[in-house]
């Protein structure tokens, strides 16, 4: 398959802050990427480097075969960006903010702006200021997913949204999907990335650290065990986390070490035994608290 | 009450800079003039025949005032009669900065979650422009103390503080009314030219009475120097506790970040027309341009109608026509005048060219800029569609402003034929000058963007040359820095070729410079 955007080794600094160290990047096409970071990891930034609006201080950045700060016209024609805070002009009124930046992008589907305005319940007559944040946000969504571009850049495009709206942005980035178009999508909310990615990226201090599937990533945690024993177990190693109440033991274990840590619990005789997959939620949260983990990598 | 001073540390943080400087340069002027003007003319026949020469011409009249007496104190007070009205538009601008600016970046919101009382944003705000006024009050009190009477220098004192007083009201009224800083700024800018062109009407026509309607002409009404009067004092203080009271009074019924009038709903879908970055940028900048074309178009009329004061109280004026005949004339006089008020309406007119220049800084930091560079939009049509309106808008302001003091003042002179294109020309013929102030902007804008608002220094720089230069004996090096010195004195003058090129070749150079600058720096974030 070929790459939509393809970061490699991209570094960008302000002044003395580090936002990208290093970052990699690669985005399928026809894929829905997720993109995930604590705040300040550099999320923002990277898509603002690939609309060319910021430019790298080193590293590779092709975005649909393109060099996004020498091309960043032509790439414009076939792209659409949600910023993750939109501001409105406050004297245009939403409907004429969708019109201006659907006319920029090279005219839009009046058909699929009404349906659009419609699913998202949104009144295009009112202006900048009147809006709630998360109707500003619609203005933006609807404006991006009215266009025709082959890529999405989404940068937490549900902010602000309540839950039916967050549904029905689902929706939308299913349909653009199976309209074969590429959707990078930056979120901090994990139900939506496990919804609709088919990849996620986790970055760290401006660098990547982990990238694939949902399933792949999953293989790479812990799972949590609780187990009733025989008799005492000693020297449990490399488990996380563990706690002994009299014959009791809970711990987590490293999914590549279940194995071998089952076969010493056997030993100790197993009354019974619970185990949970890791969530997704455990997954994250080990990335984003781990210091150890950003750094080995 | 509470956290007001929090607030107030706030604004003095936020203001380190600029506020010590024009409380200070503001405070100083006066006592700079007047020292000048002692140096200029020693002993008391020189001084009295200075005196009655300015006091015989309307045309000074109309821009500074009766003179009142003929000491050194009270000429260079009325010398710098224009200088009341620059306190009065630092103050309001501070007030609205930090108070309906803020909450239109919806930064008000943040600290208004916090224990912030109600008002605490327009008490600070209040408080910081109270204080510099009252400081530029003790400063022009202990400067003209030091050599001249002190009931003088208190009246002197007193006079400027409450016209900063006054204004910075003028401010948090004004901040209550719109929902977007812009329209307060207009509103409050309004407000204060009117009370100016009010003075000049009343001191120059029969209705003095008018005079007493505005601010402006208070400060002369407490005569520094000239036998004190002081209660017009107290007219400073009523208006300022009117004005802030209405301001309390509807910041208490409306919503943070709501304006008076209720917002009204837009069209569903824009206008074919909006369809690119020029159609957008016109729409931003139209309401504004509006309103200064209409603002010129008035104060063309009133000082057009001030020049034909001049002209008929000059011919009435045997001795002083004989004079002036020695001088080039009668009309070479109110040519003077002209020339003299497009000199310091061009530089006004480059206020507003630096504004629209400096729309763009805004439009970026406020993230407005970023969608739009997003699409195919290059950063250079983006740059051109506010730079058109910056280039063409001030020639707007300009023509308008020259054909109403162009006609006003044939109409007078019975010779509509002559006057209105000389003065049409003239007017226009400031534009060099005012695009090398927007192309400073755009320089800093594309370069410099963090920098951008000192175009605004550097416009106050070369106000200050104009109205100071030949006072303080300022080098010609210095002078020549500002391309106002280089505009011949039109109408009257030589119109020399030169000049304009020059400038206008050094606006372009500038101009190309921001705009690459542009293209190759990251937009703000
Ligand atoms: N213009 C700037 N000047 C200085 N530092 C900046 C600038 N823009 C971003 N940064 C810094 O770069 C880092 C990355 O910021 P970025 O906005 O990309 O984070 P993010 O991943 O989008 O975070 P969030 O989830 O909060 O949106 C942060 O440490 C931020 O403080
Ligand atoms: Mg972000």
């Amino acid at each position: 398959m070929t790459n939509v955007i393809t970061v490699s080794g991209l570094s960008k600094s302000f002044g003395r802050t580090r936002a990208l160290d290093g970052l990699n990047l690669q985005v399928r096409a026809g894929e829905v990427h997720g993109f995930l970071g604590p705040n300040g990891a550099g999320k923002s930034t990277t898509i603002r480097v690939l609309l060319g609006l910021l430019r790298a201080d080193s590293g590779t950045v092709r975005l649909l075969g393109g060099d996004p700060w020498k091309d960043a016209v032509e790439l414009h024609r076939r792209l659409a960006y949600v910023p993750g805070d939109v501001t409105l002009w406050p004297n245009l009124s939403g409907g004429e903010v969708i019109d201006l930046l659907g006319r920029l992008r090279g005219g839009l589907d009046p058909r699929r702006r009404a349906e659009l305005i419609e699913r998202f319940e949104l009144d295009p007559r009112k202006k900048g200021r009147a809006y709630s944040k998360g109707n500003r946000q619609k203005v933006a969504l609807v404006a991006a997913l009215a266009s025709d571009a082959e890529l999405l850049l989404l940068d937490e495009p549900t902010s602000g949204l309540d839950p039916l709206m967050e549904a029905v942005f689902t929706d939308c980035v299913r349909e653009v999907k199976e309209q074969g178009r590429t959707v990078l999508l930056s979120s901090h909310i994990l139900a939506e990335v496990e919804k609709l990615c088919d990849r996620v990226s986790i970055i760290r201090d401006g660098r990547t650290v982990e990238t694939g599937t949902l399933d792949e990533l999953r293989h790479l945690t812990r799972t949590s065990i609780t187990a009733e024993l025989a008799s005492p177990v000693n020297g449990l190693a490399g488990v996380h986390d563990l706690r002994v109440d009299g014959s009791r033991v809970s711990f987590q274990v490293d999914t590549d070490r279940l194995d071998e840590v089952l076969k010493h619990l056997s030993a100790s005789g197993v009354r019974s035994l619970t185990s949970r997959p890791p969530t997704l939620e455990e997954l994250f949260m080990r990335h984003y608290r781990d210091e150890s983990l950003a750094g080995a990598r | 009450m509470t956290g007001s001073w929090a607030l107030v540390r706030l604004i003095l943080r936020r203001d380190r800079f600029i506020l010590p400087l024009w409380v200070v340069v503001f405070g100083l002027l006066p006592i700079t003039q007047t020292s000048a003007i002692a140096g200029l003319y020693t002993g008391e026949a020189e001084l009295r025949r200075f005196a009655a020469s300015m006091d015989a011409n309307p045309a000074f009249t109309a821009l500074y005032g009766h003179v009142l007496d003929w000491n050194a104190a009270a000429l260079g007070l009325w010398r710098g009669g224009f200088t009341p009205v620059l306190v009065g538009l630092a103050v309001l601008l501070t007030v609205i900065r930090h108070t309906r600016a803020e909450e239109e970046t919806g930064r008000r919101e943040l600290l208004g979650s916090t224990v912030l009382s109600r008002h605490a944003g327009l008490t600070s705000a209040l408080i910081v422009t109270t204080a510099a006024s009252l400081v530029i009050g003790l400063i022009v009190l202990a400067t003209f103390a030091a050599e001249y009477p002190v009931e003088g220098a208190l009246a002197a004192g007193l006079g400027y503080a409450g016209t900063g007083i006054v204004f910075a009201a003028v401010g948090a009224l004004a901040a209550q009314l719109t929902e977007n800083a812009g329209g307060a700024r207009g509103i409050a800018i309004a407000v204060l030219g009117g009370a100016y062109l009010l003075r000049g009407a009343g001191d120059t026509t029969d209705a003095s009475w008018l005079s007493w309607l505005s601010p402006v002409a208070w400060p002369q009404r407490m005569r520094p120097f000239a036998g004190e009067t002081w209660w017009p004092f107290a007219l400073f203080v009523a208006l300022a506790a009117a004005l802030c009271c209405a301001a309390y009074l509807l910041a208490g019924r409306r919503d943070v970040a709501a304006g008076l009038l209720p917002p009204r709903l837009g069209p569903a879908t824009a206008a074919p027309a909006l369809a690119g970055p020029f159609a957008l940028a016109w729409r931003l900048h139209r309401g504004s341009l509006l309103a200064w074309t209409l603002g010129f178009a008035v104060l063309g009329v009133v000082m057009g109608a001030a020049a034909n004061a001049a002209m008929s109280a000059m011919a009435e004026n045997k001795r002083l026509l004989d004079m002036l005949a020695r001088l080039g004339g009668a009309s070479a006089q109110s040519d003077m005048f002209v020339a003299a008020v497009l000199g310091i309406f061009g530089i006004a007119v480059s206020g507003y060219a630096v504004q629209a220049v400096l729309r763009m800084r805004a439009e970026e930091t406020a993230q407005r800029a970023e969608p739009l560079l997003a699409t195919p939009a290059t950063r250079v049509a983006w740059t051109a569609s506010h730079l058109v309106v910056a280039v063409l808008g001030p020639a707007a302001v300009l023509a308008v402003l020259g054909l109403s003091l162009g006609l006003t003042y044939g109409l007078g002179s019975g010779d509509v034929g002559t006057h209105l294109p000389r003065v049409l020309g003239a007017s226009l013929a400031q534009l060099p000058a005012v695009w090398v102030l927007a192309a400073v902007a755009t320089a800093l804008f594309g370069v410099l963007p963090r920098l951008a608002a000192a175009a605004w220094g550097v416009l106050a720089a070369f106000l200050l040359f104009g109205q100071l230069g030949a006072l303080l004996d300022l080098p010609e090096a210095v002078l020549d820095l500002s391309p106002f010195t280089h505009l011949p004195r039109l109408p009257g003058g030589d119109p020399e070729f030169t000049p304009y090129a020059v400038l206008t070749a050094i606006a372009a150079v500038l101009l190309a410079a921001g705009v690459y600058g542009f293209r190759r720096r990251d937009v703000a974030t």
